[in-house]
């Protein structure tokens, strides 16, 4: 059974078509990469996956099931910034996760159940390296370490899905690297089914199992709104890793032409 | 030549100029009243310094004879008791209401509106009303002050909460929150600091209620008093009033603020950038 499927997927604002023909099918532990130009509808797409925006026509399924019209545990998302709480700590980051689901009244866990969860939220923190930061508060990381934190509150939940939304875009070359390791292991070991964003073909290239490229189908200069965006390229990049330079290459050129 | 935006004072520099003012009003203000006394003895218009000291001293420390208090003392108390208790309450109302106008979309279509509009009504002018509702003891002082501070509170709570990235609550919510959890974990603690400065702006309308009231209807309070001996032209009681209130002001406003840097030390983040 396919994990995440689109059946004829479209956006409209109002008669702006933003976009349309989405069908595919996903399978669980796939690591979808998606590039395109900007504006072209990749973080509306992404943001339907997080149930913030809605469907305009057609039908987009988790499990065969219609998704929600909200933001649930099952999804963990991961933005480019503001994905921290800056009023929490780092430990406070991961704890507030089990927190919110064993305490529906307060939201917060005191004495043995603090305790319990606060290992759960250390095996984390652990995993992301940040095991030497837990009283710090977010202002007091750099940008990897606080893209790292925000993948452990992500993965606290032990989602199926995770959403990235261009996580590394603000992070330097050396850091983004160090980032791409972690997130593959992090995509084996916990077997995630990855949608991740980002305006760095070599990284799709990198990362992705999947590589998918967002652009508009048909484009008429007297009408731009009339034709939305859709996948124009869906290339699986693990069977034939040593043409996904020469392919990453072609796309970039196709993307500025 | 550096141009003048970029010309800053050093640490010693900073605090003479700090002073400067201060020390010129106090040169002018010693000049003219030395001035006065020359021609006129007796001039009550600007005290001298040791004619103002002798008479705070004395309300400082002798008992008026009709009510056996000691009136600065006294003043003092009723006064902070009337400011405290109407901020308070403002300030807590302000923090339910903006955090559920914040929060809750269907609180925020019928509210907003409608705080928009209270917050417009001048307070002073329906203190009158107060009065006939409350009598004129303290509830109404307390009143007014909660009706003149807390509609402001609330729409700059209200503004901040929307201000907050989406992306909190976005987040928040695939961690399983619900929507109490998102504004108790989420919403409620960056509201409480921004509660805390917004007050410290709103105490200054907070006292300008409270010596409004209190120079209408009271027994006794720092605005009474100098409503009261305003009829003998006591400019030797007023100024050292004025200047007790404000001394009070200060040390409350360094008080929220040393308060919310201890508390909340990540909010005040930006500020020790900017400085």
């Amino acid at each position: 059974m396919s994990l995440v499927q689109a059946k004829g997927l479209e956006k409209h604002y109002g008669r702006d078509v933003v976009l349309e023909r989405l069908n595919f099918s996903v399978e669980p532990g796939e690591f979808v990469t998606i590039v395109g130009a900007s504006g072209c509808g990749k973080t509306t797409f992404l943001k339907m996956m997080l149930g913030t925006e809605s469907i305009t026509r057609g039908q987009l399924l988790v499990e065969d099931k219609p998704i929600p019209g909200e933001p649930g545990p099952d999804r963990g998302v991961v933005f480019q910034k503001y994905s921290v709480l800056p009023h929490l700590t780092v430990l406070g980051n991961t704890l507030i996760a089990e927190e919110l689901s064993r305490s529906k009244l307060l939201g917060k866990l005191f004495g043995s159940r603090r305790r319990q969860a606060r290992e759960a939220a250390l095996e984390r923190l652990t995993e992301v390296g940040l095991e030497n930061a837990l009283d710090k508060y977010p202002h007091e990381l750099s940008g990897g370490m606080q893209q790292r934190l925000a993948i452990a509150q992500a993965l606290m939940m032990r989602p199926r899905i995770l959403l990235l939304d261009e996580p590394f875009g603000a992070l330097d070359p050396g850091i983004r690297q160090d980032m791409h390791e972690l997130v593959t292991r992090l995509w084996r070991e916990q077997q995630l089914t990855i949608f991740m964003i980002t305006h760095d073909i070599d990284e799709a290239f990198a990362l992705g199992t999947r590589v998918w490229v967002f652009d508009k189908w048909r484009d008429d200069p007297h009408a731009p709104e009339a034709y939305g965006a859709t996948i124009t390229y869906d290339l699986d990049v693990e069977r034939n890793r040593e043409d996904a330079p020469s392919q990453a290459k072609q796309i970039e050129e196709d993307m500025h032409s | 030549m550096k141009r003048l935006i970029n010309l800053k004072p050093r640490r010693a520099a900073r605090v003479a100029l700090a002073l400067l003012p201060f020390l010129l009003i106090a040169f002018v203000y010693l000049g003219v009243s030395n001035a006065r006394h020359a021609e006129n003895p007796n001039d009550r218009l600007l005290p001298l310094p040791a004619q103002m000291a002798e008479t705070f001293a004395g309300m400082a420390t002798e008992a008026n004879v009709r009510t056996g208090s000691i009136p600065l003392w006294a003043d003092t108390a009723a006064s902070l008791q009337r400011l405290g208790i109407g901020v308070g309450i403002s300030a807590v109302a302000a923090l339910v209401f903006g955090l559920l106008s914040g929060g809750l979309p269907l609180f925020r279509a019928p509210f907003s509106p409608l705080i928009t509009v209270v917050s417009l009504i001048p307070p002073l002018a329906i203190l009158p009303i107060l009065f006939i509702a409350f009598g004129t003891g303290e509830m109404a002082k307390v009143v007014l002050i909660v009706v003149g501070i807390t509609p402001f509170l609330i729409r700059d709570l209200t503004g901040e909460a929307l201000r907050l990235p989406n992306e909190q609550r976005i987040k928040a919510q695939t961690l399983g929150a619900s929507s109490w959890q998102v504004m108790l974990r989420v919403l409620l603690p960056q509201l409480t600091p921004r509660l805390i400065s917004t007050t410290r702006l709103a105490l200054g309308s907070a006292w300008l209620f409270l010596i409004a009231a209190e120079a209408i209807a009271a027994q006794e309070g720092l605005g009474y008093r100098i409503f009261l001996v305003r009829r003998y032209l006591a400019m030797d009681v007023i100024l050292p009033y004025v200047a007790w209130i404000t001394l009070l002001a200060f040390v409350i406003d360094q008080a929220l603020l040393w308060i919310s840097r201890w508390s909340f030390p990540w909010y005040h983040v930006d500020e020790k950038a900017a400085s």
